[in-house]
């Protein structure tokens, strides 16, 4: 086989997967080849794209970040409160969120790397701890009311009669767009991929270590505080219940999408194609009525199974060669 | 007549780390369009001198010259900057990316942070045609050779204003035909006016390929000769420390009696790639068998092969003349055998666990978790040890990193004794152990094969392996090149075995 093709096989069979489970719901289902259906896939996994994306970005470097769900829930629920009950304007708000998503972040990154601690326990850590700000914050759900807020709900952006991206959507295209360019054609993004693969090497390539790794967790939190405003406008609600688990579909998603989990090796494309996966299924379950929604995780699960085993299959075959 | 300053020059390089004095005195000239070598047994300096020269440590005392330039690099990447760049054994580059990112990772040509691929593409080519080389730039790294991938290192090395290349020991893995590519490409640069300082452990490669040898000892530098004037058996007594004329006065000690028994263990044919070329090799009941060989030679590699840590990619191993496998360390302890490695610290060991923990360790893993020592056994078997061994210790309990270097070694010894083994392969047994405690070992040895255990000993002191064996198997090049016994058993003799080379009796 060749290398270069040896090398896209990941994304070939995911991008396969994708066409079938397209393909057949499309064929079971009526009205399931729509650009209402298509557009609402996008719609409907803003957030977790959003996250994914990040998430993306921070396994290209070797690390993982478990906090994502938690900032999602935080940020929710503290723009919801600070909007609604506080009278604070809303892009203040939001500034405000983002800028606690991105220090987060920063800071959970700098922890890692000067203090030479796993990524799992220091944004294990950092979960808990916005979880917990977010439920201080409020248990409760607020309601958005507030006129500039409820316009941006409500605003989408037409493809015709039936078919709209809401704004959650165009986010979320916006940061695939940024995600793949920050990846693959600036020197941040291959540095992490070569910090990914040896950190040694990287060192010894006079690569900058400390600023590549903290300013992706700091990139990743940005995009979490992201998914969080997403979410809360796609829901029409602020919930400190928002997000919990996302962090794992997200890595899900990646992997699905041919990205090496140990680091390394991976690319955002494939990410967009493992969210494809996970909305076509969902969307598909929702169709047929009959199936519990409980099948999405089933099927995902058994995916993910299948994408490891054949990443550790090419793995061994490329040693081979 | 003013000569031009050589291309690097090092005058009094002295380092020294808490406790030891790594470097004392050191100079290395290396002239532009030449390839120097740089050798010495274990402990000599190599990679200190190496690590000093990178701005891996700051030197304590000493200057170095770039061209007459005073030059105190502070890191790799500032001495990168100088001109000077390094290759190392282990490459040192991502196997997951491609080659031509490879090439270019942290100096990709670009506006702004972003990345100019076509440009990367282009440079990588550049780059590799000036070492003659043609790959597919977009292929991944790691679907290339060991051999290719360090002349990726090479070439990426290459790419910044490089002066002067260090390789360090980068022939370590490579098979004869891709050593002799590697050799082509370093002539082809010698001849360009780059300073190569060539690491290797390999004689025939100095010999082959060098222009001037540096040898260093014990951190201190014996001398630079010019490769052509150096002869192969005085370049070995060098890097040894012994005069050829002094050395014919050591002979067998305990070579009495020559071993006629059926082999304990028999090797036909082991082999492994990058390690060991095929051998045969008898180990015969209640002999000690000495290992000798320069760095490098495959001594340890053998050792590793038949206690199965690592496995053999042919050969047969027969122990009383019938075939076992010792595909594992596992069978090899059931089968009798048993291992000191030379690394005491990582493969010996168990730092925090106390002195009977370590001791036991190996006779409970034989007899399975299911059937554990009682305390009384422990107490006993550790007494009993610690008596007859002379450890010094505390107590039993105290933890075994708290020893000292000769008595951790007792204890390793302890640790194996207590299985009982037919054959104790003991891979630098005195290595970093004061004088005393090496006489200990010595005589420990002796008594087991007495007792008649068997004995497969390793070491790299010449003398200390005449001492003690009853007979000496030369290694050189990772292959069989000389065994002898009894009276032929003698330093001068395995030392020019060591050398190897056409020079027999000058």
């Amino acid at each position: 086989m060749k290398p270069a093709l040896q090398r896209r096989l990941p994304l070939i069979v995911t991008a396969a997967v994708l066409a079938v489970l397209y393909v057949a719901a499309g064929l079971n289902y009526d009205h399931f080849f729509s650009l209402g259906v298509a557009a609402d896939l996008f719609t409907d996994n803003a957030a977790l794209g959003i996250a994914a994306t990040g998430m993306t970005l921070v396994i290209f470097s070797g690390g993982i970040d478990l906090s994502v769900g938690a900032v999602v829930g935080f940020t929710s629920i503290l723009v919801a409160t600070l909007v609604e009950k506080k009278g604070v304007p809303p892009v203040l708000a939001a500034a405000l969120a983002l800028g606690v998503g991105t220090v987060l972040g920063a800071g959970m990154g700098a922890l890692i790397h000067y203090f030479r601690q796993p990524a799992f326990l220091i944004t294990l850590a950092g979960m808990f701890l916005m979880r917990g700000s977010a439920y201080w914050i409020s248990t409760d759900p607020t309601g958005l009311s507030h006129p500039a807020l409820t316009k941006l709900t409500l605003w989408d952006w037409p493809l015709g009669e039936t078919a709209a991206l809401k704004l959650s959507a165009v986010v979320l295209l916006a940061v695939l767009v940024a995600g793949g360019v920050i990846g693959h054609f600036t020197r941040f993004g291959r540095n992490l991929l070569a910090l990914g693969g040896s950190e040694q090497s990287a060192l010894l390539m006079g690569l900058p270590v400390a600023s590549t790794r903290i300013g992706v967790y700091a990139l990743n939190g940005f995009f979490a505080s992201l998914a969080g405003l997403a979410l809360m406008l796609n829901s029409g609600s602020g919930n400190p219940r928002d997000g919990i688990g996302l962090e794992l579909d997200a890595i899900a998603s990646v992997v699905i999408g041919g990205t090496l989990l140990t680091g390394g090796r991976g690319n955002i494309l494939g990410t967009l194609l493992g969210l494809l996966i996970f909305g076509v299924i969902q969307s598909a379950i929702r169709f047929d009525g009959r199936l519990d929604p409980a099948w999405t995780r089933i099927i995902i699960g058994a995916l993910l199974l299948g994408f490891i085993l054949l990443q550790r299959l090419l793995g061994r075959l490329g040693r081979r060669a | 007549m003013s000569q031009p300053p050589p291309l690097l020059a090092l005058r009094g390089i002295g380092k020294k780390f808490p406790g030891v004095t790594a470097l004392a005195g050191v100079d290395l000239t290396v002239l532009a369009g030449e390839i120097h070598a740089l050798l010495g047994e274990n402990g000599a300096g190599k990679s200190t001198l190496i690590k000093v020269l990178t701005g891996v440590y700051p030197a304590d005392a000493g200057e170095i010259r770039l061209k007459g330039e005073l030059v105190r690099p502070a890191s790799p990447k500032e001495a990168e900057q100088c001109g000077i760049s390094t290759v190392y054994q282990e490459v040192n580059l991502v196997t997951s990316l491609s080659i031509a990112e490879n090439l270019c990772l942290g100096r990709q040509p670009g506006k702004g942070g972003f990345v100019n691929w076509p440009a990367v593409r282009r440079h990588a080519r550049t780059a590799l045609a000036r070492l003659g080389l043609e790959l597919d730039v977009d292929a991944e790294l790691g679907s290339l050779s060991v051999a290719l991938q360090q002349m990726v290192a090479i070439a990426r090395a290459l790419d910044l204003k490089a002066r002067l290349l260090i390789l360090d020991e980068p022939t370590a893995s490579l098979d004869e035909k891709e050593v002799g590519d590697l050799f082509a490409i370093m002539r082809r640069l010698r001849g360009e006016g780059l300073g190569i300082v060539f690491v290797t452990h390999f004689l025939d490669q100095v010999y082959a390929v060098s222009d001037r040898i540096t040898v260093l000892r014990n951190g201190a530098l014996v001398g630079e000769y010019l490769t052509a004037e150096l002869p192969r058996l005085a370049l070995v007594g060098k890097m040894l420390g012994r005069d050829i004329a002094e050395a014919t006065h050591a002979t067998g000690g305990t070579a009495t009696q020559t071993p006629t028994g059926a082999p304990l263990l028999a090797a036909r044919g082991l082999s492994r790639q990058g390690a060991l070329h095929p051998l045969d090799l008898e180990i015969r009941q209640g002999e000690i068998l000495g290992l000798a060989g320069l760095l490098g030679s495959g001594r340890t590699e053998t050792a590793r092969l038949l206690f199965g840590i690592d496995q053999r990619d042919s050969g047969e191993l027969t122990r009383d003349g019938k075939s076992v496998g010792l595909h594992s360390p596992r069978e090899a302890i059931a089968a009798g055998l048993a291992f000191c490695s030379e690394d005491r610290k990582h493969e010996g060991i168990l730092p925090n666990l106390s002195v009977r923990e370590n001791l036991i360790v190996a006779l409970q893993a034989r007899q399975g978790a299911t059937r554990p020592l009682s305390r009384a056994e422990q107490d006993k078997l550790c007494d009993h040890y610690i008596r007859a061994l002379r450890i010094k210790t505390a107590s039993p309990e105290t933890p075994i990193k708290n020893l000292s270097g000769g008595n951790q070694q007792k204890v390793l010894l302890a640790r194996w004794l207590a299985t009982r083994p037919a054959l104790i392969i003991l891979d630098e047994p005195t290595r970093g152990i004061d004088i005393g405690a090496k006489a200990e070992i010595e005589a420990l040895v002796a008594q087991l094969c007495a007792d008649g255990v068997s004995v497969l000993f390793i070491s790299s002191e010449l003398d200390e392996i005449v001492r003690n064996s009853t007979r000496v198997v030369v290694l050189r090049e990772r292959r069989h090149a000389a065994e002898f016994t009894g009276t032929d058993l003698n330093a001068p003799r395995v030392m020019q075995a060591m050398a190897g080379g056409h020079q027999a009796h000058d």
